[in-house]
């Protein structure tokens, strides 16, 4: 895993650049129901989005932004990095690694349903450019009042020194909704994505802002399923993370071996369940909030401290 | 999707891992005439996808035709953990030298395949540090590797080839069929120094089904788990009297884990996801409608992806058909949730600003009665 990878970098640039916070973006399936109407939503949060992607519509334009027949042609015209990916599942594997053949840097993968080895492939392929995958089947990735690559609605982000993560998409704005609400502005709001492959895993993100003065505090949204809030909590002791952590885990009453809505929300025996997970980021001092509510009384507590 | 057992033998059959001889009986007339052809004596297994079926008794020998009528019965008719099986499976009895462990599983947190084996085979494998955890590429095992882990397993030398091949063939069910687990417990290694695989718990990738049109025969879904898969809802029937409607699966499941805080029972989880119009609200709750037990549906929305005054019309829309007779208990923001609430006002959904208001309200209504 690169550790280098600086996402802010990426996706606002450096004050000294001239489209500084104007980075330019792209759209992978700008023409369909979902791309077209987020592509509307994220020009007027602030995204500069300089083309979108859609085979047979080269040449068109939708909402003043030109459509392209490939990646390539899309990344001539615009020198972007950061390709947000609206098409649907069956699809995502062949638009990804055309993503990725051609200089992308930054993937923001939203479709849900995609096939688990489609997902590790991709990853793979990541690795390999270089590149960075968030998601699928994520609402994506909000720098609050700058610029979102994804699905979230506006209201809940405020700007602050908070950073949210979270494996699901309704309870990052939830608990982002909160957040705001309690005087917790956010620097960053990620999703990491309901699947059991997450292209940018909890750790992945944790290291993003490790080092980050501009963050003052950690949000982490999880739910069952899968160990990565395990394996978070043993980074956190293991690498002496300094930056104050508070978590919230949805499901602890599902039923075992369910399939609760997200393909990553399931318990298999112990593998996978809310006591597993609490009992690890106790060990890691972490609490755990009981509802979304409680995350900034929460933070607030363990700010002061 | 879990497979059942045969199913997953079916699978391991094609990719030439060797199964015991078996047949499948719906019925005691299947069984007489599987028997006839089987020869006494055998195994009677229960087809279920839950764990734990042996100790809960749901694996019987059985000896005679006089065993059959009785033992038959009584395991068609045998609960596990709720499940009644779909078939029992006969299955012939072999020489077993030696039980292993073989899984290969995907490993999330590492975001690839990993092979789980143990020299001890039968065992709960979370239970034993008796094992080997090994991660593989997506591009294939080498016979080197699956050689290390034959030696590491002491498998008897006249039996390393077949041992190597099956592990290789494993991988192929994983990768071809685009499975989640695939895991044989116990592989048996039987007086011929051949290899059987005596059980079959395979998962396969609910998002890759549809380019497997040979595994949907195996898609096993209650007609109310139909009707939702149809609307693209995710649906999950709980035990409680309150159902549970919201947008988004990690919202559905938080809601859940409120109302059993504050001592409601979820009676059906809905999660209808981000494509929620009025019909797709007006579908969810014709699902919940053909449960009887509900007694009152909690409704959380987070607006944003979704228009929450089309899913205000859809649940006006149910009350004038009757599709709907219990109380809706509603907390809708994000979206047009002030123009939702207008138009909910005068009907028999309540609407609250806080999801915990909404929670007490409906746990407040459903235990005074």
């Amino acid at each position: 895993m690169s550790t280098q990878f600086d996402i802010f970098r990426i996706l606002s640039g450096n004050e000294s650049d001239s489209d500084y916070e104007k980075k330019p973006v792209i759209i992978q399936g700008i023409t369909g129901s979902f791309g077209s109407t987020h592509t509307k939503l994220m020009r007027s949060y602030g995204t500069n989005i300089v083309a979108g992607v859609t085979p047979g519509k080269g040449g068109s334009k939708f909402d003043d932004v030109p459509v392209f027949n490939t990646v390539e042609e899309a990344v001539k015209a615009s020198g972007s990095v950061i390709s947000g990916i609206f098409v649907p599942a069956p699809f995502f594997y062949k638009a990804a690694k055309e993503a990725l053949d051609n200089g992308i840097k930054l993937i923001v993968a939203i479709p849900e349903h995609v096939p688990i080895i489609d997902s590790i492939k991709i990853y793979e392929y990541a690795q390999k450019k270089g590149a960075r995958m968030i998601g699928p089947n994520t609402p994506g990735v909000i720098i609050p009042e700058i610029m979102k690559v994804g699905i979230m609605p506006a209201q809940p982000f405020t700007k602050g020194k908070t950073v949210v993560f979270s494996r699901s998409g309704t309870l990052m704005y939830e608990v982002s909704f909160h957040l705001s609400n309690s005087g917790f502005g956010q620097r960053l709001g990620l999703g990491i994505g309901g699947d059991p492959i997450n292209g940018s895993n909890l750790i992945d993100s944790f290291e993003l802002i490790r080092s980050r003065e501009d963050v003052d505090s950690v949000v982490v949204v999880g739910e069952i399923g899968g160990d990565a809030e395990e394996q978070l909590a043993d980074y956190i002791v293991k690498t002496n993370y300094s930056k104050p952590v508070v978590a919230y885990i949805a499901g602890r009453s599902a039923p075992k071996e369910k399939r609760m809505g997200h393909a990553g929300a399931i318990v298999y025996g112990n593998y996978g369940s809310a006591d597993s997970k609490i009992n690890n980021y106790a060990k890691a001092n972490v609490p755990v909030a009981k509802s979304p509510r409680e995350v900034p009384l929460l933070l607030r507590t363990k700010l002061r401290k | 999707m879990r497979l059942l057992e045969y199913q997953g033998k079916e699978l391991f059959n094609q990719f030439g891992i060797k199964i015991p001889e078996s047949i499948l009986a719906e019925s005691l007339e299947d069984a007489r005439i599987g028997s006839q052809k089987l020869g006494f004596p055998f195994v009677l297994k229960s087809q279920l996808t839950v764990g734990g079926r042996g100790k809960a008794g749901a694996i019987q020998k059985c000896k005679d035709s006089s065993e059959l009528e009785t033992k038959f019965i009584e395991l068609l008719k045998k609960e596990v953990k709720g499940e009644l099986p779909r078939g029992i499976l006969l299955e012939k009895m072999v020489d077993i030298v030696k039980e292993i462990y073989l899984s290969i599983f995907l490993n999330r947190s590492k975001r690839c395949f990993s092979i789980i084996a143990s020299s001890e085979g039968g065992i709960d494998i979370e239970q034993t540090d008796n094992k080997i955890i090994q991660d593989i590429s997506i591009d294939g095992i080498s016979g080197e590797l699956a050689n290390t882990i034959a030696s590491n397993l002491n498998i008897p030398v006249k039996s390393k080839e077949s041992f190597v091949n099956l592990l290789l063939n494993l991988f192929r069910v994983v990768v071809e069929k685009e499975a989640e687990l695939a895991e044989i417990n116990p592989l048996a290694i039987i007086s011929d120094d051949s290899l059987l695989a005596l059980d079959a718990k395979v998962i396969i990738d609910d998002n890759a089904l549809f380019r497997h049109e040979d595994l949907q025969k195996y898609l096993y879904l209650s007609d109310l788990e139909k009707q939702a898969a149809k609307n693209g809802f995710s649906f999950v029937e709980l035990e409680g009297d309150i159902a549970i409607i919201g947008n988004g699966a990690g919202l559905v499941m938080s809601t859940l884990d409120m109302v059993t805080d504050a001592n409601g029972k979820a009676g059906a989880f809905l999660d209808f996801g981000g494509k929620a119009t009025s019909e797709t609200i007006y579908e969810a709750l014709k699902v919940i409608s053909r449960l009887p037990k509900i007694k009152a549906i909690l409704v959380n929305l987070y607006g944003g992806i979704v228009r929450t005054d089309l899913v205000a019309l859809g649940i006006l829309e149910a009350y004038k058909n009757n599709i709907l007779t219990v109380p809706v208990y509603a907390r809708i923001s994000g979206a047009q949730s002030e123009k939702a609430k207008e138009l909910l006002n005068g009907s028999r959904a309540r609407l609250f600003d806080t999801v915990e208001e909404a929670i007490n309200a409906v746990v407040l209504k459903i235990n005074s009665n």
